[in-house]
């Protein structure tokens, strides 16, 4: 299943569902790192709200997602992550470090214009 | 009645060969015709030991003839549930009243005691007496098992309030001491906090907290980053010296843990953090 990536102002938005396999999870990956550059894009946000479970596949992807999309001259900020899910990623070590992270869609939202207006 | 010379003096050999049901009969028939009597006895050696002093003789006298005629009535049916109802059932009136374990398991053993020196024949009555005798005293464990497991669900979840005291701003006191089982508590709390109040800034207050192992610093560590995830920032106030040292030896990485030395600085920096500006109404005019 392909996760589709929206586009909304200045930022792209790509909303994770249930179940992604690992390649689902490196396509996703690619059309991230190349659209930021195509819509010329100042930041990602990455929804995992409906992500119950998260394996180190996953969140070692997100990881590579934020760092190659600094790369690219743009920031990541992921949303929506249970707090059973936190915990877990935690205790396995995965803790993304150096990456944004919000509550939900609508604060990483807010954290991004606050972030960008300042900027601007 | 029966002469209890004539059942002493049946040979062993016969006595194996007897039914038990009939022993069992008879031992029925033995204890109802000498109700009034044997409990009197029960009752009045209660008094002589010193049992129960929490109650009035007249509710020990009521609550011995149900006993016993509970008991009775478990011997012929060796139907043992309605006697695991009444001891329930018995537990839970006296447990509040401050009845110990020996003065339940002391009563039930004096009955056992009465009721075979008045009977000797203890090849149907041993077995029965005895499983009697755990039935009740399993049943006032377990009914005093369950009020301490419910206390301590109770002082599990005072002693862990998640407080909201600005707009998005939530504070986590923490007091006494804190095991495995309540740090995991604590974080699930917190967390679950952070997700209802759609909190930005967490002070978590451990002034109340004197030392802890190195397990528990280290939970508290991911109770910090698992909050971040959530978009949380945590600021830990209130360090005491010893906690300090175990945090350093552990080898926390500070950059990640905010930390700042008392609760009302640690509410100014997550002010701050929040954008609240915090004047006296003379600054403000």
């Amino acid at each position: 299943m392909e996760v589709p990536i929206l586009k909304q102002g200045a930022f792209l938005i790509a909303t994770f569902q249930a179940a992604l396999s690992d390649a689902d999870l490196n396509q996703l990956r690619m059309g991230l790192v190349q659209q930021v550059v195509k819509f010329r894009s100042r930041a990602v946000i990455v929804d995992v709200t409906a992500m119950d479970v998260m394996d180190s596949f996953a969140s070692r992807t997100l990881r590579e997602i934020a760092h190659m999309i600094r790369l690219r001259g743009a920031e990541t900020v992921i949303v929506g992550i249970q707090p059973e899910v936190a915990f877990a990623m935690v205790q396995l070590g995965l803790t993304l470090e150096g990456v944004a992270t919000a509550l939900d869609l609508e604060e990483g939202l807010a954290y991004l214009n606050e972030k960008f207006k300042v900027t601007n | 009645m029966i002469s209890k010379r004539d059942v002493a003096s049946v040979p062993p050999e016969s006595k194996r060969n007897e039914e038990p049901s009939e022993l069992l009969r008879e031992l029925v028939a033995h204890l109802r015709q000498n109700r009034t009597q044997l409990r009197e006895e029960w009752v009045v050696r209660i008094s002589e030991t010193r049992l129960l002093t929490a109650m009035t003789k007249e509710e020990i006298f009521a609550e011995a003839t149900s006993v016993y005629d509970s008991y009775v009535e478990a011997l012929e049916t060796e139907a043992f549930e309605a006697l695991q109802a009444y001891a329930r059932n018995l537990s839970e009136r006296i447990i509040p009243r401050g009845v110990e374990t020996h003065e339940v398991v002391g009563i039930v053993l004096l009955l056992r005691d009465v009721l075979a020196r008045s009977l000797r024949i203890l090849d149907a009555y041993e077995p029965a007496a005895n499983r009697i005798a755990n039935t009740v005293a399993v049943g006032f464990v377990q009914e005093r098992e369950r009020v301490i497991r419910q206390q301590q669900e109770a002082i599990r979840e005072l002693s862990t309030p998640v407080l909201q005291v600005r707009e998005r701003l939530l504070i986590l006191p923490i007091i006494g001491v804190i095991d495995p089982q309540r740090a995991r508590q604590l974080t699930e709390q917190l967390l679950r906090g952070i997700r209802t109040n759609r909190a930005k800034v967490v002070v978590i207050d451990i002034t109340g907290v004197a030392a802890m192992d190195v397990t528990v610093a280290n939970h508290l560590v991911q109770t910090v980053e698992a909050s971040r995830l959530l978009g949380a920032t945590v600021i830990v106030t209130g360090l005491s010296p010893e906690i300090a040292q175990t945090l350093v030896t552990i080898g926390v990485d500070l950059g990640k843990m905010n930390t700042v030395g008392d609760l009302q600085g640690g509410i100014e920096q997550a002010e701050r953090l929040l954008g609240y500006k915090v004047a006296t109404l003379a600054e403000q005019s």
